[in-house]
């Protein structure tokens, strides 16, 4: 094996089965919910609907989409939770054999770039997740990675995704970003208790008008200390 | 053996799709089962904004490039849009390969940056082994046979590969149907009509830097002003026999007001929590 080949990612190929005869093949459910993360000077806020629901029907009261990768990133996802639960478990695994082989954990940037190369390995049958990845970069600033599902990724001060990004993302612009607004600095970044109350702010309000968005409110806190989490109410109708 | 020579000698059957899945640089990409992965892809991706498909891929829109007697002018926007909704005004439509070559980013956001980052992989391999830096014509020429092995799998691409080598400036269009162009000057993406209504009126090859940089920050203002899937701020690059430059970030929406100076801000609201300043 040359330097090159040594340097490839490898991707694994999913075995060749017979197409079903009766119906089309669907392999993507929409399970709805959102997820948002903001990210501050010395920390990170991602907080997530635990809502699963198919069309009108709800699934399930409690399915968290917020998951803790290691002992500091958190993955929050969107979309369909049977393949978000896949992409969390590749990387899981993916992250461990990097503790394992460099006796060091994944940095946030690290795993940020593998989160886009394994989504990428799947551009011809897509991860259908619209992923949030957050964390502390090396300087102990907070570092938020929003990705497409086939691993578009870019570096943001804050994003929603998810059955109420529509609704929650202007918000955010608006209260986070300061968009559009005379007189205001665009580069400020809010401080801990500013961008909790935001980010519950944001869930309640997107509770009231989407469907798919309800029930209970994980979120998470990365600092230097680590990873604090805490399980809010949401309406739950 | 160079690799791409031996990918030539050993791939039997470039054709078959299943074959593309393994490929035999080493990338391995998962397919779809079934008889057409392909057409899989194609019916729950939408890449471009022309259909309902489930899957909305992030993508860009208005990139331009000339070469000008004092080297390369790099310009695009910053807007990604999926279906109809914004989802970024902050992208970098342009890729540092390195710190003498530059891409562009239209159509897949992630196929642009995912092709043009084994690029930038394969370009230092080639220093490596020949102990001196890849030609643009050489960078871009890799880059299109990255792509046109998967032709047909839905691949969207349209970028250009901009740099200093010997023989100069160097400039090529490349996209994920095959073609590779040398010019003196592109522009890609949906707001590349607007682009070019500007830059074919006003560009001269004997222009200096300043002017240059006028005609692209103009090109590209008048592209978001009339494409929707423009916007955003202008990201502005000038390639010369040192490398590349970058240029400070300008808002088109402050542009705007430089640009037609008898319209003013009148309906601008104070920020609610920074008011003070």
């Amino acid at each position: 094996m040359n330097f090159a080949e040594m340097h490839q990612p490898e991707f694994a190929q999913a075995p060749a089965t017979e197409r079903h005869s009766h119906g089309r093949w669907e392999p993507y459910v929409d399970n709805g919910g959102t997820s948002l993360a903001i990210a501050g000077s010395d920390y990170v806020v991602v907080a997530s609907d635990a809502r699963q629901s198919n069309g009108y029907i709800i699934n399930s009261r409690y399915s968290p989409k917020a998951f803790q990768l290691t002992n500091n990133v958190i993955l929050a996802t969107s979309g369909y939770a049977a393949d978000a639960k896949r992409l969390v478990e590749v990387l899981e695994q993916n992250s461990q054999m990097y503790f394992h082989k460099h006796e060091k954990p994944m940095s946030t940037t690290a795993t940020a770039q593998m989160l886009s190369n394994t989504l990428y390995g799947r551009r011809f049958f897509p991860y259908y997740v619209f992923p949030i990845l957050a964390g502390l970069d090396t300087e102990g600033r907070g570092a938020v990675f929003a990705y497409d599902p086939v691993g578009n990724m870019e570096r943001v001060v804050y994003r929603a995704f998810g059955s109420a990004a529509a609704l929650v993302q202007p918000f955010l612009d608006s209260a986070v970003g300061f968009k559009n607004q005379r007189n205001a600095d665009a580069t400020r970044l809010l401080d801990r208790e500013q961008a909790l109350k935001i980010a519950i702010d944001a869930f309640t309000g997107a509770a009231e008008r989407d469907i798919h968005t309800g029930d209970w409110l994980d979120i998470y806190i990365v600092d230097g200390n680590g990873v604090q989490h805490q399980k809010r109410e949401l309406k739950h109708d | 053996m160079n690799r791409f020579v031996e990918q030539l000698v050993n791939d039997n059957n470039p054709a078959n799709l299943e074959e593309v899945g393994y490929a035999s640089n080493g990338m391995h990409f998962e397919l779809a089962s079934g008889n057409n992965p392909a057409a899989f892809t194609e019916q729950f991706t939408d890449v471009k904004s022309e259909k309902d498909a489930r899957i909305k891929i992030a993508h860009g829109t208005t990139t331009l490039a000339f070469k000008f007697k004092e080297g390369v002018i790099v310009a695009t926007d910053s807007r990604a849009t999926m279906g109809n909704v914004i989802s970024s005004q902050s992208v970098k439509k342009v890729i540092e390969i390195n710190p003498y070559l530059l891409g562009t980013m239209a159509g897949g956001a992630a196929d642009c940056s995912f092709w043009e980052r084994v690029l930038g992989m394969e370009c230092r391999l080639y220093e490596l082994r020949n102990k001196k830096r890849i030609s643009v014509a050489a960078a871009s020429k890799l880059l299109s046979n990255l792509v046109y092995r998967y032709k047909g799998m839905g691949l969207s691409m349209g970028t250009m590969v901009a740099g200093w080598d010997g023989k100069g400036p160097g400039l090529y269009y490349v996209d994920s149907d095959g073609e590779r162009l040398c010019n003196d000057l592109f522009s890609v993406g949906s707001g590349s009509t607007f682009a070019y209504g500007v830059l074919d009126s006003h560009y001269r090859y004997d222009m200096s830097v300043d002017e240059a940089k006028d005609l692209a920050r103009r090109a590209i203002y008048h592209a978001t002003h009339r494409d929707a899937f423009s916007g955003g701020v202008v990201r502005m690059y000038w390639v010369n026999q040192n490398g590349w430059v970058a240029y400070p970030l300008e808002d088109v929406g402050q542009l705007y007001y430089e640009y037609h100076p008898e319209i003013q801000l009148t309906n601008a609201v104070d920020s609610p929590l920074n008011a003070t300043a």
